[in-house]
């Protein structure tokens, strides 16, 4: 299926959008930025981490992001801070730093 | 015009019929006096296998709504039936089923809001939901109601209208009392509403849609509510048409607003529900007097005819309005300020009086109406001055 084109939203007028705000495409939130409210972000030691994945089963956000079956990062445009990949994680390997504070490198 | 079966029957029983000849994918239902024999009658017919509806008996009418707009959201034809303080138990999800832009069809079993408690009719509940962005027809007879049931799903449905539309009748006066009332055969309604095909179900899989979104931070919740003022203003249009055609099928005439005697009127009634018949009985026997009494029957509360009505009473020297539900604290009922406001742009606008009539089922007695005639005769002969709010009828 093509992509919804959005290109001009900013000069459509209200009977360009679609009826009663319906969106006709599937999966566009990944578009969107949500993680912006975020207080905390979580931040991993890669040393004390053995790959389990129980941080990447667990994120209500699919914000642990995996690459080659490896954790490799964390997606900050839609991880919301919540903190259950840390409370999870039976390697404490994740903790959750202030957010805005001087961090190491975020993994 | 087809052949039609004449019955003897209640309001109710006849807008179970049309929701079973309109045969709903979906009713969600929650039993509220009183209109309970809707859903009890139509719950019958999914039990005798008489229609193939799913039927949900949920624990409230918020319920009912919520499960209504799912539903419609899926891409089912959805119809329900309420009243009262299960109406107003629903406000929140009326507004989403209108800014959803979802085709349900619900009827309305007008009666009184507590408190005090009271189970009798009167419009302070659909009075109460007129601006949620649904349409709203009024039934005078359970004739009324079956028809308006009928055209209700062609216009929700219409691709230029997709609003909920409520189809009312007053509360134990049309839903319980047996009238006389001609039924369509099967055939011929399910050829008139044709078939139900959505355009963006959630079911549609191939298709994938989401409804229910956020319109707040981009500012476009603005825009969105300009587009249902522009569905609702241009579904008078097809209200009419459809009309026409119920019209040619039945043999019965449908107008928005329907006048009687009100070519050459000097005095006249404004009037919606039930009400109307004991209006006209009055004016007829006025009009045998020699005077010119008129009555303005108002069929369709929203999208509000204001052209209509405006063209309807602009010659007339005195028009009273009857209320049948209070708008605490402002210059009159709900339809006296309205018919007001669509004559204001006359060049020459009668005199006005508002009454306030019948709450919580108070008798409307054939001497009440003939009270309102005689002081609206005062006013256009000059004798008397309109007066401001009348509550008529109590003691
Ligand atoms: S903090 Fe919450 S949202 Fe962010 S990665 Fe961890 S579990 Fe996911
Ligand atoms: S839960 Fe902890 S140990 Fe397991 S993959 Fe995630 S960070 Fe590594």
């Amino acid at each position: 299926m093509s992509k919804w084109d959005i290109s001009s939203i900013d000069d459509w007028k209200s009977e360009d959008f679609p009826r009663g705000a319906m969106i006709p495409e599937a999966g566009n939130s990944a578009d969107y930025v949500t993680g912006g409210w975020r207080s905390e972000r979580p931040w991993r030691d890669e040393s004390k981490c053995t790959q389990c994945l129980i941080c990447w089963i667990y994120c209500p956000d699919s914000s642990v992001v995996l690459n080659d079956g490896k954790v490799v990062s964390f997606d900050l445009d839609h991880c919301k801070g919540c903190g259950i990949c840390a409370h999870e994680c039976p390697s404490d390997a994740i903790s959750m730093a202030l957010e805005g504070c001087e961090l190491p490198e975020v993994k | 015009m087809a052949e039609q079966k004449i019955v003897a029957t209640t309001g109710n029983s006849l807008v179970a019929e049309a929701f079973r000849q309109c045969a709903p994918d979906v009713v969600p239902a929650y039993p509220i006096t009183p209109q309970t024999t809707i859903v009890e009658e139509f719950a019958k017919f999914v039990a005798q296998g008489r229609v193939h509806t799913e039927y949900v008996t949920v624990e409230s009418e918020h319920s009912a709504m919520s499960a209504a707009v799912g539903a419609s959201a899926a891409g089912a034809r959805v119809m329900t039936a309420t009243s009262s303080q299960g109406l107003a138990y629903m406000w929140e999800e009326l507004h989403i089923a209108a800014g959803l832009r979802l085709p349900i069809v619900m009827a309305n079993a007008n009666r009184a809001l507590a408190a005090p408690i009271n189970i009798h009719c009167d419009h302070s509940d659909i009075m109460g939901a007129r601006d949620t962005g649904w349409i709203i027809y009024f039934a005078e007879t359970a004739q009324e109601a079956y028809d308006n049931t009928l055209m209700a799903i062609r216009v929700a449905e219409n691709p230029q209208v997709m609003l909920p539309v409520m189809t009312t009748l007053d509360g134990f006066i049309t839903t319980h009392s047996i009238d006389r009332a001609q039924l369509m055969d099967d055939e011929t309604v399910k050829a008139f509403v044709g078939e139900y095909h959505p355009e963006n179900a959630l079911l549609d899989t191939d298709h994938p849609v989401s409804h229910g979104n956020f319109a707040g931070l981009g500012g476009t919740y603005f825009e969105f509510k300009q587009a249902e003022r522009t569905a609702i203003d241009r579904s008078l249009g097809v209200i009419k048409s459809v009309g026409a055609e119920w019209s040619a099928v039945s043999g019965r005439p449908f107008d928005v607003v329907e006048g009687w005697g009100m070519e050459d009127a000097e005095i006249a009634i404004v009037v919606i529900g039930s009400t109307a018949g004991n209006v006209r009985h009055i004016a007829r026997e006025l009009r045998a007097q020699g005077v010119k009494a008129g009555v303005l029957k108002i069929r369709v509360f929203r999208p509000f005819p204001f052209v209509d009505i405006a063209e309807a009473l602009k010659g007339v020297k005195a028009v009273a309005v009857l209320d049948r539900a209070e708008s605490f604290g402002a210059e009159g009922g709900p339809l006296f300020l309205e018919v007001r406001s669509a004559l204001y742009d006359c060049t020459t606008r009668p005199a006005m009086v508002n009454y306030i009539y019948g709450l919580g089922g108070a008798d409307v007695k054939l001497e009440l109406i003939r009270r309102v005639y005689s002081d609206l005769a005062d006013i256009a002969g000059g004798v008397a001055e309109p007066s401001g709010l009348v509550y008529l009828g109590t003691r």
